[in-house]
């Protein structure tokens, strides 16, 4: 009882509130309740859909599979689903700072290598499937993992160009990060799907997936550099006073005082610009790949399934909240340490 | 070991060092004195190049410090310094601290490197603070860890940046400590630092400055007992009055 005086009728302002929520649950909870939950149909029956009151979870049902894994060919739906848990799997095994040794990027080629024939096929009997036809929860988090495993060493390169003392490289940085944040991701990836092809030589090809891959990074290293410098602008004289006079040269005295210091200091602005990139990998949609939101935006293109868009958006968020959830609380508990 | 020749430095138009002639011999030690802005600190950090001057010479242990990274690689090699905010690497720990230049540099081994941090922390008298991290020091005994980390270079020239300026009063006296204890031991050092006490028991010479000028320069006998010009009688009036 003190306990809920104290935090929710602490003063008069605070019991207004505490009051006039208690009325918006009252008012919204109940029918979201019946929705969702009691008038719902599981089955996947487009007619008692249309005939109920409630959500339609049988769409996500009936079209699980399509929204998974996209245009793979549907008799070998098996080999992205391992390789999806396999990704999420090397994810969590990452997050436990024990493993982080040296042999912690072996364990990534080995799984990336197993990930990458799993998708291709092509070897040990298993057919070959052109990564046109990738799609789903599988391409939103190769988008990403591939994305900020090249976009966050590029983008301290270019955070450190950006502070060096040779103005060729500072112009550089300062141009190239300038230039893409001032574009949006949108027309890069169109400029990568339409006018890269343009300035290839003839004959030599890059697919579209290599291409809008090559875009995200790039747009997400000049984000991710700003955030990088910020860190680096953190950092005292005094450090690096201390570090010349111990005669430390540059790529030492970078990598063993200065960045340790300013990516620590980095790690809350980082995690936003994770989660920012890991759901800005939706609009590779644009450019006709199909990720995990634009499967479902197809499968609601279904004329037997049409209007079941809350239903499906609402499976769409939930998927995108529980990654950007355990991203963020895995920050918290290292801002912790 | 240190030779100074006109040297002349200037922050955009101020100038903050005026033709400055200076000799440091090799075992002497040198204390600087002189009001707040009279270039002290940017005299001693010419010595390491932690600033450029624009005109005159600088030469340490027989290198000439010029834009030529190799000297400089040189001459660092061969002086430690100490900071008034000891500038202790806070995600290392104090061992680290004391292991990462040896290692990193001049390419002793790990063991090695341990070992002789140790034997300087043990001279610095806190061998036992090796696996704790400089934020759970006391300001006295990270300063001691930033003059062991320095010594573990083993430097053939010490300079401190008033090195107790930061400090609170009962820490002083066991950084001096420990300073009095290197100087007797034979080590070439240039102090700058308000700690008049220090100067007269340790310094071979006292140099005093004023706006970017060597004014004084002479044993502390003399300097203390009979100063030549009115500023350097003016300022120990200050320093010593109270």
């Amino acid at each position: 009882m003190r306990w809920l005086r104290e935090n929710f009728f602490g003063g008069w302002a605070s019991g207004v509130f505490t009051l006039l929520l208690i009325l918006i649950l009252w008012k919204a909870l109940p029918p979201f309740i019946d929705w969702a939950f009691l008038d719902a149909v599981w089955r996947p029956d487009p007619k008692a859909c249309r005939a109920g009151e409630g959500a339609c979870w049988g769409f996500i049902a009936e079209k699980h599979r399509f929204i998974l894994f996209g245009t793979y060919p549907y008799e070998l739906h098996w080999r992205p689903a391992i390789a999806t848990v396999l990704l999420i799997g090397l994810w969590i095994f990452s997050a436990f700072r024990v493993f982080w040794k040296w042999w912690l990027s072996i364990v990534w080629l080995v799984g990336l290598t197993l990930i990458g024939i799993l998708m291709w096929g092509g070897i040990f009997g298993m057919r070959y499937v052109e990564n046109e036809r990738w799609g789903g929860m599988i391409l939103t988090l190769l988008l990403t993992t591939f994305g900020l495993a090249f976009a966050f060493p590029l983008s301290i390169l270019l955070a450190l160009g950006r502070r060096s003392d040779m103005p060729v490289i500072r112009a550089l940085c300062v141009g190239y990060i300038e230039l893409i944040r001032g574009v949006p991701l949108i027309s890069l990836l169109f400029m990568a799907s339409v006018m890269l092809p343009l300035f290839l030589p003839s004959g030599v090809t890059i697919d579209k997936l290599l291409r809008a891959q090559i875009a995200m990074i790039l747009f997400a290293a000049a984000y991710l550099a700003e955030v990088v410098r910020g860190g680096l602008q953190a950092i005292p004289q005094g450090q690096y006073d201390a570090a010349h006079a111990l005669a430390l040269p540059y790529w030492r005295r970078t990598c063993l005082i200065i960045l340790p210091q300013a990516l620590r200091i980095s790690v809350p602005p980082l995690v936003n610009t994770f989660i920012g990139f890991f759901k800005d990998t939706s609009l590779v949609l644009i450019i006709g790949l199909f990720d995990l939101l634009s499967t479902i935006k197809i499968s609601l293109q279904d004329r037997t399934w049409t209007g079941f868009g809350v239903e499906a958006y609402l499976f769409a968020s939930l998927v995108y909240f529980a990654f950007c959830f355990a991203m963020s609380r895995y920050s918290r508990s290292f801002e912790r340490k | 070991m240190i030779e100074m020749i006109k040297v002349s430095k200037w922050f955009a138009s101020f100038q903050a060092l005026k033709e400055v002639d200076l000799a440091v011999g090799r075992g002497e030690k040198v204390v600087v004195c002189g009001p707040s802005g009279s270039g002290k600190s940017t005299l001693i950090r010419l010595v390491n190049r932690l600033e450029a001057h624009q005109e005159g010479r600088v030469i340490v242990d027989g290198v000439e410090l010029t834009d030529d990274p190799r000297a400089i690689d040189t001459v660092r090699r061969e002086v430690g310094m100490v900071f008034q905010s000891f500038n202790l690497f806070p995600h290392l720990t104090v061992l680290e601290n004391l292991t990462l230049a040896p290692v990193w540099v001049k390419r002793v081994p790990r063991k090695e490197a341990e070992e002789t941090a140790m034997h300087f922390l043990a001279r610095v008298r806190i061998p036992e603070q090796a696996a704790k991290y400089p934020s759970q020091l006391s300001g006295g005994q990270q300063q001691r860890v930033a003059i062991a980390r320095a010594l573990c270079m083993r430097p053939k020239l010490m300079l401190f940046d008033e090195p107790t300026s930061a400090l609170d009063p009962e820490m002083i006296k066991e950084v001096l400590d420990v300073m009095v204890e290197l100087a007797r031991e034979g080590m070439t050092m240039m102090v700058v630092t308000h700690e008049m006490g220090f100067a007269k028991t340790v310094a071979d010479r006292v140099v005093f400055m004023d706006g970017g000028r060597v004014v004084e320069a002479a044993p502390p006998a003399e300097f203390f007992g009979a100063p030549k010009t009115d500023r350097a009688r003016l300022f120990l009036s200050q320093v010593l009055g109270h």
